[in-house]
């Protein structure tokens, strides 16, 4: 985040003057556990990029790469929804630890 | 400028303040006593007298959700209400006030319930005085309809942005017809301007977001906020009244004194209960007896410095509420004319007189007695007392 305003230099009502701004929202900090991604095991078919509700599966040129983990908050969908190759996932969750 | 003599109630005299105005939005629920305006003003949609869009919701909450949603998307917005529809808005006045939204809301004051009950008092409106609203009352019709107009300027002004209500007595005025000076439709919109919503949410070139979510690292610099806008509207609101002075022959300003700069016994009210007290004070000065009376005319933004300097040199004064803040010390109008009395050096006995609630009749002997009392010491100062309650 960037440095908090004072008061006065806050916009009418609290608006937010432009659009897409809630990327530099981090809102991956209330995680408990996060996705680890497993190159090896992946068949591309994209079901966790589908089904993550926070857009937080990073693709490059269609093919999943990892994840944006300042957005993601730990639900787990996506190693729910992995087929895996030969049933062993891609993604697995493993507890956050500091 | 020529000015239209007519005969009209405070509902009629509303109404077609909002007529010469032609929001390009009202949402509304009729409501006793204020079903006229809007009933009135959709009359005036229906038959092609305004061009304003009127959305007739299913509640009041609805009513001010819509506003809200129309005045953010860029339309210049007003809707009317009284008591429990003002409550049941409650939780979108809130909403209203903390987006700076200039929405102008007429509301004919009345009791909250229960006991159910359709007559006056300002119980709704203090209801929600701490909210963010300007909160302007009118003695008469004449006073409502001059300050509507007056409103929409203060409401949108680039200081304020604020949301404006003009209250009226429920009944008293709302219903009492009386002889109104009114302005053309052509000076009413000279003296309101051209509506500049600065944002827009239909301005697809500049996209923004209303409503986003403040936790404790901004909510509370965007409140604070709010105070200033309300600081400002001390000026603004002199200035509007002024220059509405200056072209239609009557000022307005935060307060009004009457007979008040030599009295010895002065009383503080709000509202109708204004122009009783001023027969009443004609009457006793022909007797002798230096009577003066303060009317608050802005509740909110609360003219403290002048209504202290005011009553500085007044001896005993009683201030009326026509609400009560039960389990306080005294109504809203006492507690917070004597917080802005405490730092003055010189200043007045003083009392608090809760009357009139729920309709209670206040008429000119009561006033009268109540002047006398003052006169013989027989209210104790720093005292609540109810006028006209049986005990």
């Amino acid at each position: 985040m960037s440095e908090l305003k004072k008061y006065k230099e806050l916009a009418l009502g609290g608006n937010i003057e432009k659009s897409g701004t809630a990327v530099e929202f981090k809102t991956g900090d209330w995680r408990s556990s996060k996705p680890v991604y497993h190159p090896e095991n992946c068949i591309q078919c994209l079901f966790c990029w589908v089904y993550c509700p926070d857009s937080s599966v990073t693709l490059k040129d269609g093919q999943v790469t990892g994840f944006n983990l300042d957005h993601c908050k730990g639900c787990g969908i996506c190693a729910h929804e992995c087929p895996g190759k030969k049933k062993v996932k891609a993604i697995t969750m493993v507890e956050e630890v500091k | 400028m020529q000015k239209i003599i007519l005969a009209k109630t405070g509902n009629e005299a509303m109404a077609l303040a909002m007529k010469q105005i032609n929001p390009d939005v009202v949402a509304a629920y009729p409501i006793t006593p204020a079903t006229e305006i809007v009933q009135i003003f959709s009359q005036y949609v229906a038959d092609g007298e305004v061009k304003t869009e009127f959305v007739a919701v299913e509640s009041e909450h609805s009513a001010m959700s819509a506003c809200i949603g129309s005045c953010a998307a860029g339309a210049r917005t007003m809707t009317g209400t009284s008591s429990q529809g003002l409550a049941l808005m409650y939780e979108m006045i809130y909403i209203a006030a903390g987006l700076r939204l200039p929405i102008v809301m007429a509301d004919v004051n009345r009791a909250l319930a229960a006991p159910i009950n359709i007559h006056c008092d300002h119980s709704d409106t203090m209801g929600c005085r701490d909210a963010g609203w300007i909160h302007i009352f009118s003695e008469n019709a004449q006073e409502a309809y001059d300050s509507m107009i007056q409103a929409m300027r203060i409401a949108e002004h680039k200081d304020v942005r604020l949301p404006v209500m003009v209250t009226t007595d429920g009944f008293i005025i709302s219903h009492g017809m009386e002889r109104i000076d009114t302005l053309s439709d052509a000076d009413v919109q000279s003296f309101i301007g051209k509506y500049d919503p600065m944002m827009h949410l239909l301005d697809i070139k500049k996209p923004f977001t209303v409503g986003a979510i403040n936790l404790t690292d901004y909510y509370f610099e965007h409140r604070r906020a709010m105070v200033d806008a309300q600081n400002n509207a001390l000026k603004v609101i002199k200035e509007v009244g002024a220059e509405f002075g200056k072209k239609f022959d009557t000022n307005y300003g935060l307060i009004e004194k009457y007979q008040l700069d030599d009295a010895e016994v002065a009383i503080v009210a709000l509202g109708s209960t204004c122009g009783t007290a001023k027969v009443v004070i004609d009457k006793l000065r022909k007797q002798g007896v230096k009577a003066g009376l303060l009317k608050i005319r802005v509740f909110r933004p609360f003219p403290a410095e002048e209504i202290a300097r005011a009553l500085e040199n007044i001896k005993t004064v009683a201030v009326l509420d026509r609400s009560d803040s039960i389990g306080s010390f005294g109504g809203p109008v006492f507690t917070e004319v004597r917080s802005a009395l405490y730092g003055s050096a010189k200043k007045p006995q003083i009392a608090g007189v809760v009357y009139g609630l729920g309709g209670r009749e206040i008429d000119m002997e009561q006033i009268e007695g109540l002047f006398m009392d003052l006169k013989a010491g027989k209210i104790k100062a720093d005292s609540v007392s109810y006028l006209g309650v049986r005990d």
